[in-house]
């Protein structure tokens, strides 16, 4: 099976989006670009169950063929890592299932198959979410109510590339914030391998009420695009210095 | 919160029979052992002997947890981790599909109780037992990961350290599959998540940090610092001391090292109690210093045990 590259946002919030297109129908068409988007409910300390502003993260991630989770601010770290490595283990499974159904027929999924054969697929599932490539863009909600958890949400994110940097695969991150300055939304830092150096660039607060979920998705969806473009120049470029 | 509730553990009540899809096999549900981050666990019986078993909704994770527990099964000569029964899924008309295995049945105390009321001369035996599984472990290429106080218990005549939960267990050399903040060296900023020796070493120091803490403490400004403190703090742990710091800043490349050096200090721990029992035996009461003496030499026995086999480790 051939090793690529898996991409996926991960969109940290704690609302609700009140400007511009559905969150979730960007979230779908970042899939059907290869994209999967995971979502993060950060819950205030004193609420409980279900709130209100928090119901569109499920649906988000739902459309984008992600993962998502509402968390207390205490778990952010742990449930950032969480979420990234189960998205990415269900992208391969979904790649996986996709060639068993060309192989044994329409209707088969890994479920289908004997416990003994489903323990071999799922080898090759963990190796290839070891050895894959990443590429993260974290987008971060910066409307006013996010102030008190923004240390925390940066402490998550270099946990996040302690782990993901522990695995075989190379991985790339970026962050951007949203709502931005004058567009939807701004860099805080460009694709880099690792995370260790966003402490003195972390976003300051984007004052007001606008939270323009679905336009961000769209703008970070964008911004893989280019990189990738970017990427691909800069691997020609070192194949011919190679070929010299 | 979850909205994909575990629909499993309504229809698991005990008495309750359930039959495997595949393998047939018939297990009768006693009653609820336990709920983890992927599943629940059960004890059984199946032919009359107890078992334990888990199941979930994630088959994939099931599927994981197994491939880890058969490749410990082929570890030679020692059971790391609870023996694999089983593993097949278990089909409720109407609903759905729910992977399940079934595995030994440990039964035990936890480090903590054990510790409490048998005391702290346990706390050097543990420790090389622990270590000895470890090298085992490692030398057939892997990681145990998320080693907690959780993931261990007890069992009885003999005393041994049992592995309960393997999920986190990792291949050498990958990123660590499952791990808990405490006992983790990237939280306290250690060290990264490279499934290596070292990472279990640094765990298995937090599993008897853990015994003295049960509420774990806050990694603060300076978390290395912070170990250094509460490891010295600690009066039973404190003749380790040495060997401990060394394990959590990575110190150690392998189990035998640690094991090497835990056991040196050990014998030396057991001489000088033997020698202060001897010489103040007329002043304690004889029946205390006869059972004493004799665990004493017991433990004399078992630490120059493991002190002689360290020699023969180049
Ligand atoms: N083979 C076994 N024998 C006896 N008790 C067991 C066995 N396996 C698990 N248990 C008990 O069942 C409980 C649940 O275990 P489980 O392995 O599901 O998860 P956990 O360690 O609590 O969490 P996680 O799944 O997040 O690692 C634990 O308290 C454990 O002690």
């Amino acid at each position: 099976m051939k090793k690529g590259t898996l991409k996926q946002i991960l969109l940290i919030t704690d609302g609700c989006s009140n400007k511009g297109e559905d969150p979730a129908a960007t979230a779908a068409l970042a899939l059907q670009q290869g994209i999967t988007v995971n979502v993060i409910g950060i819950l205030e300390d004193d609420q409980t169950e279900e709130p209100e502003g928090l119901q569109e993260v499920e649906e988000i991630a739902l459309s984008g063929g992600g993962v998502s989770q509402l968390v207390y601010k205490q778990a952010l770290s742990q449930t950032v890592q969480m979420v990234t490595k189960q998205a990415m283990t269900q992208t391969i499974q979904g790649f996986v299932n996709m060639e068993l159904k060309q192989i044994l027929g329409k209707e088969q999924t890994m479920e289908d198959l004997d416990p003994e054969k489903r323990g071999e697929i799922m080898e090759v599932v963990e190796d290839l979410g070891e050895t894959s490539d990443l590429e993260v863009l974290v987008l971060i909600d910066t409307s006013a109510s996010m102030h008190d958890k923004l240390p925390t949400v940066k402490e998550a994110l270099i946990d996040l590339s302690i782990s993901l940097n522990s695995r075989v695969g190379r991985n790339r991150f970026a962050i951007y914030n949203f709502p931005g300055k004058r567009k939807d939304i701004d860099k805080v830092l460009d694709w880099s391998p690792r995370l260790d150096s966003i402490s003195s660039v972390f976003p300051k607060l984007t004052s007001g009420g606008i939270t323009p979920t679905g336009p961000a998705i769209r703008e970070a969806m964008y911004q893989f695009g280019k990189k990738s473009l970017l990427r691909s120049l800069r691997n020609n470029h070192e194949q011919d210095i190679e070929n010299v | 919160m979850n909205k994909t509730s575990k629909t499993y553990d309504t229809f698991l009540r005990p008495g309750i029979t359930i039959q495997g899809k595949w393998h047939h096999k018939q297990y009768v549900i006693i009653r609820k052992l336990g709920k983890g981050a992927i599943g629940s666990v059960y004890l059984c019986e199946s032919n009359g002997k107890k078992a334990a078993l888990k199941v979930s909704d994630k088959s994939a994770s099931i599927t994981m947890e197994v491939n880890v527990l058969k490749s410990l099964g082929k570890v030679q000569g020692r059971s790391l981790g609870p023996y694999l029964l089983d593993v097949d899924d278990w089909i409720v008309p109407g609903v759905g599909a729910f992977s399940f295995y079934v595995m030994e049945y440990i039964q035990g105390k936890t480090l903590p109780e054990y510790m409490n009321q048998r005391g702290e001369e346990w706390i050097g035996v543990f420790m090389l037992q622990l270590l000895d599984d470890l090298e085992s472990l490692h030398e057939a290429g892997w990681v145990f990961g998320d080693l907690k106080v959780d993931n261990l218990l007890v069992t009885s005549s003999p005393a041994r350290l049992r592995w309960v939960d393997v999920g986190g267990t990792t291949q050498v050399g990958r990123a660590i599959k499952e791990y808990t903040e405490f006992y983790d060296r990237g939280y306290w900023g250690l060290g990264t998540r490279k499934a290596e020796p070292s990472y279990d070493l640094f765990a298995l120091v937090m599993v008897f940090l853990s015994v003295y803490h049960p509420n774990h403490f806050p990694k603060g400004q300076n978390p290395q610092a912070i170990l250094f403190n509460r490891v010295d703090r600690v009066k039973a742990l404190k003749p380790y001391s040495s060997c401990l710091k060394k394990a959590l800043v990575g110190k150690y490349q392998t189990s035998a090292e640690m094991k090497q050096e835990i056991s040196t200090v050990l014998y030396d721990l057991q001489m000088q109690k033997t020698t202060r029992s001897n010489t103040n035996s007329i002043s304690s009461r004889r029946q205390d210093k006869s059972s004493n003496a004799l665990e004493y030499i017991g433990l004399v026995l078992l630490a120059l045990g493991y002190y002689l086999s360290s020699l023969l480790i180049p």
